[in-house]
């Protein structure tokens, strides 16, 4: 297969970006996207130009390293499917495939593709957590988590981080990666007692990096490749209304 | 035992040793604490688990790891699950119990004291993991559900669909999350840790390059823990994340820790086969799968006929007809030659022939569709999207692929290397899985290391460490080492050669695939030596590492592990080569049994190998730590 790859060429965090136009012969179908760029990148070096630069790991679809806004979609047109899982039997031949970074001013390009999502750690460190030391834990089975609660719960947590949502959100939105962690918290007994003080913590947070606010256009949902739903969304509103209300 | 190794191992009765040694252990009050720095590279289950726990102590902790955030580790990916002796089943399960699973799947070469405690510290790792709010798979009562995993006769594997791993770090990521907030642990991500500085024979510090300013930094501390995973990557196509690496350990060891069993690697049996020349990474299919599925392959040679059109009796159940006792529930090691073994006869399927059926045929008859989906709906959905073709109708197509390694940095009872000051966690270190890993057992270690092993014997060190003042980075042996790893940039950069380093990793990996795989003989292992030196010697005149050292450069990151990879692949073939016998994931194939059996030989070979660097050139020294089984008999490891 034969492409036409148009990709988002940025030296750094500073620098202006611009797209850059490059044609890729033989490539084949069974080529995951990221093998593809693989492919590509080795074209690069032995002409002696600069390879491109985006992240990936494991190549799976769990680490959530690898987003890509493929021909105007985070982790191009595939549901539920991160941008490693993506392969090129999914284009037409002599396509042109348009590659950019996720924008969102949360999320600055540091190179090319990449891009830096510290954001979410902050986020994270805010309160997405359970406050209990090492060896303070009782028996795993004292408290009973109906089953339902639980499988929620594990739906919620199973986001990779990617960052999807937020350049999928045309308010840059970090809502659907919040509601997530604050969803799953609020589902297990062991989260309850700093429930209130994490949803305004997290949301505060979110507000201070600079990431927009939450207009319910779905977009998220759309875009997630682990199909979080936005229902965690409207947990983490009643969540966030019950913490104001009891202040 | 080689006068260089004292493993430390408590004495008295195995049930006691860790109780009493953990009350023997000194302590480091509070006050002192806060003026103790330590370095954890790595943010797995074992490298977050030690940092959070360290942190919550009171020490300064520093994290080290490559990737943005710490929650991307490669224990991420894992996912059939956690084992624990809990015995919520009633069936029989015991700490005892799963000590002696673990000592016979890892076919007697681990260290009976460390296989225990892991077993002994299990259950307080699902307790802390439930705590932390990880959704392990429950009942409709409520409680904590169980599975079965290969080896093993009990259910005792918790889990979280097919993604067991991703939520113990997510669990692990958050607790590592609230330390940073609270200020005891500082996070450096996108760093790369490039050598260890060693000051008056204990560790002090590291060097690490700055992934995105190219800059090289110093970092030093009392103490340094490696939580680095694996090697598995050394096949360049395994199971593991792609920027994995060995490069941590190898220079820890280059530095003086001795690097123990290192060619025991475990190739996983069941893995979405090769399917296109560009592929960079083999697509894990979990264990837990052959749970339900069935392995078989067509009884006719050849036979291309769709699967489903192959009628029972022209089934060949191998593992069912081999091994009646475990069936498709035998150990990775064994279900991977049986496999290898009749692809090689020409009874393999696919189009390369190289992949077996794993079939849910059956399953699906008999609990629906909807069970099934319950337990491995997302493994369906991962396997579809990569082959095209949905196991719930077509059987899946699999075949063994690189995985994980059971060798590692030597470790002793405290989980220290040699080198005073540097502990070794998680798959880092060689201690817990023998020669052959069973299924869950690798969260199970890695989170027991990390959470209730290291923030105890790291503190026992750091007790004699309190009148040692914060280590100055100016410090000759910082220059010195800084010095070297600023040399070796350049020198990879200068050699501007005209083949990718990708095109060297693939060729290095096809050499440890074919003569240090899954069956290794003698003349192959001969062969690799010297195939693998003159790949080395055309890597350091032909590469082209491009892009500059003061600047992101993805390649020049990878040109120095796979650089890095010649030498550990050359150790890996000479203890492969030292090791004549056959043990769990180690099959040379002049002691095999008549009926294709690994043979193992416990009156020649009952030893760890703990090999020290000799400065450069293959030269390596072994050491042997006798493995002396106090409590358990060695038997024959049958699955029959």
């Amino acid at each position: 297969m034969n492409f036409k790859l148009k990709i988002w060429r940025q030296a750094n965090a500073k620098a202006k970006g611009k797209f850059e136009t490059y044609d890729l012969k033989d490539a084949s179908p069974e080529m995951s996207f990221l093998e593809m760029l693989d492919y590509f990148n080795s074209t690069q070096i032995v002409q002696g130009k600069e390879p491109i630069v985006f992240e990936h790991d494991c190549r799976e679809g769990i680490c959530g390293c690898c987003g890509l806004y493929i021909n105007g979609r985070p982790h191009g047109l595939m549901n539920r499917t991160t941008t490693c899982e993506l392969h090129m039997r999914e284009f037409n031949d002599g396509e042109t495939i348009t590659i950019e970074p996720w924008r969102s001013a949360a999320f600055p390009v540091i190179k090319d593709l990449m891009i830096d999502r510290n954001a979410f750690d902050k986020i994270m460190q805010a309160g997405g957590y359970i406050t209990i030391n090492t060896g303070a834990a009782q028996d795993a089975n004292t408290t009973p988590i109906p089953k339902a609660n639980a499988d929620d719960a594990f739906d919620a947590a199973s986001c990779i981080g990617c960052g999807a949502c937020v350049a999928a959100c045309k308010n840059s939105s970090a809502m659907l990666f919040i509601a997530a962690k604050v969803s799953q918290l609020a589902l297990v007994p062991q989260g309850k007692a700093e429930a209130k003080e994490r949803v305004s913590r997290m949301v505060a947070k979110m507000d201070e990096l600079g990431f927009g606010s939450c207009t319910n256009t779905r977009a998220c949902e759309g875009e997630c490749p682990k199909g979080i739903s936005i229902s965690h969304i409207a947990r983490l509103n009643r969540e966030f209304w019950v913490a104001k209300l009891n202040d | 035992m080689s006068n260089k190794l004292n493993a430390k191992i408590p004495a008295g009765p195995l049930a006691e040793k860790w109780t009493k040694h953990k009350d023997s252990l000194k302590l480091v009050n509070p006050a002192n604490k806060k003026k103790l720095d330590i370095i954890v590279v790595g943010t797995g289950l074992a490298g977050s688990g030690a940092a959070s726990s360290l942190g919550e102590l009171g020490y300064n902790v520093k994290v080290f790891c490559y990737q943005d955030t710490p929650r991307r580790a490669h224990s991420v990916a894992a996912q059939g699950g956690i084992n624990a002796a809990k015995n919520y089943k009633n069936d029989g399960d015991s700490v005892y119990r799963l000590f002696y699973d673990m000592l016979k799947g890892g076919d007697y070469r681990a260290r009976e004291a460390n296989v225990y405690r892991a077993a002994e510290v299990s259950n307080a790792v699902i307790d802390h993991y439930t705590a932390l709010g990880v959704p392990f798979a429950r009942e409709y009562g409520g409680m904590l559900d169980n599975r079965s995993f290969g080896g093993v006769q009990v259910s005792r594997t918790f889990y979280a669909k097919g993604q067991t791993g991703q939520q113990c770090l997510l669990g692990g990521y958050s607790a590592l999350m609230r330390q940073v907030q609270t200020g005891s642990v500082t996070m450096y991500p996108r760093r790369e840790m490039l050598d260890i500085v060693v000051i008056d024979g204990k560790a002090r510090g590291i060097i690490t390059r700055n992934l995105i300013t190219g800059e090289i930094e110093r970092h030093s501390a009392h103490a340094v823990v490696l939580a680095t995973g694996g090697y598995g990557t050394i096949y360049y196509l395994s199971t593991l994340a792609v920027n994995s690496n060995g490069s941590a350990a190898w220079k820890a060891h280059k530095r003086g820790a001795f690097f123990a069993n290192p060619s025991f690697i475990q190739i996983h049996p069941t893995s979405i086969p090769v399917l296109n020349e560009f592929q960079c990474k083999l697509t894990l299919m979990s264990e837990s799968l052959r749970n339900d599925g069935k392995v078989w392959v067509p009884k006719a040679k050849g036979d291309k006929r769709n699967p489903n059109e192959i009628p029972e009796e022209e089934r060949d159940y191998y593992l069912e007809r081999r091994y009646p006792a475990f069936g498709n529930l035998v150990p990775r090691d064994v279900a991977s030659r049986a496999a290898k073994e009749r692809c090689d006869a020409g009874y393999g399927v696919g189009d390369s022939g190289l992949s077996v059926y794993l079939d849910f045929r059956d399953a699906i008859k008999k609990q629906g569709e909807k069970a099934i989906e319950s337990k491995y709906g997302n493994l369906f959905e991962m396997y579809e999207k990569i082959s095209g073709e949905s196991p719930y109708k077509t059987p899946m197509r699999i075949y063994p692929a690189g995985h994980y390694t059971m060798g590692g940095l030597w470790v002793d009872y405290n989980l220290m290397t040699t080198i005073p000051g540097l502990f070794a966690l998680g798959e880092s270190n060689f201690s817990d899985h023998g020669a052959n890993r069973l299924g869950a057992s690798s969260l199970m270690q890695c989170a027991g290391d990390g959470y209730f092993i290291a923030p105890y014997t790291v503190s026992d060190y750091l007790a004699d460490e309190i009148k040692t003042p914060r280590i100055a980075t100016t410090a000759p042996e910082f220059d010195a080492v800084e010095k070297e790893a600023k040399e070796r940039i350049n020198k990879l950069l200068s050699v501007n050669g005209n083949q990718t380093v990708t095109s060297f990793h693939k060729r290095l990996g096809k050499i440890m695939w074919d003569y240090c795989g899954m069956v290794r003989n003698e003349e192959g292992l001969k062969k690799a030596l010297v195939l693998i030196k003159e790949l080395e010697s055309e890597f350091w005149t032909s590469v082209k590492v491009s892009g500059t050292g003061t600047d992101l450069n993805q390649e020049l990151e990878k040109a120095g592990r796979v650089a890095d990879y010649f030498e550990l692949a050359y150790l890996l073939c000479v203890d492969a080569l030292n090791r004549r016998e056959s043990c769990g994931a180690h099959f040379r194939e002049e002691s095999q049994t008549e009926t294709g059996e690994a043979k193992r030989n416990d009156a020649d070979f009952a030893y760890v190998a703990a090999w020290e660097y000799k400065g450069a050139g293959p030269q390596h020294e072994l050491h042997k730590e006798e493995l002396n089984y106090e409590f358990v008999k060695l038997q024959e490891r049958s699955y029959k």
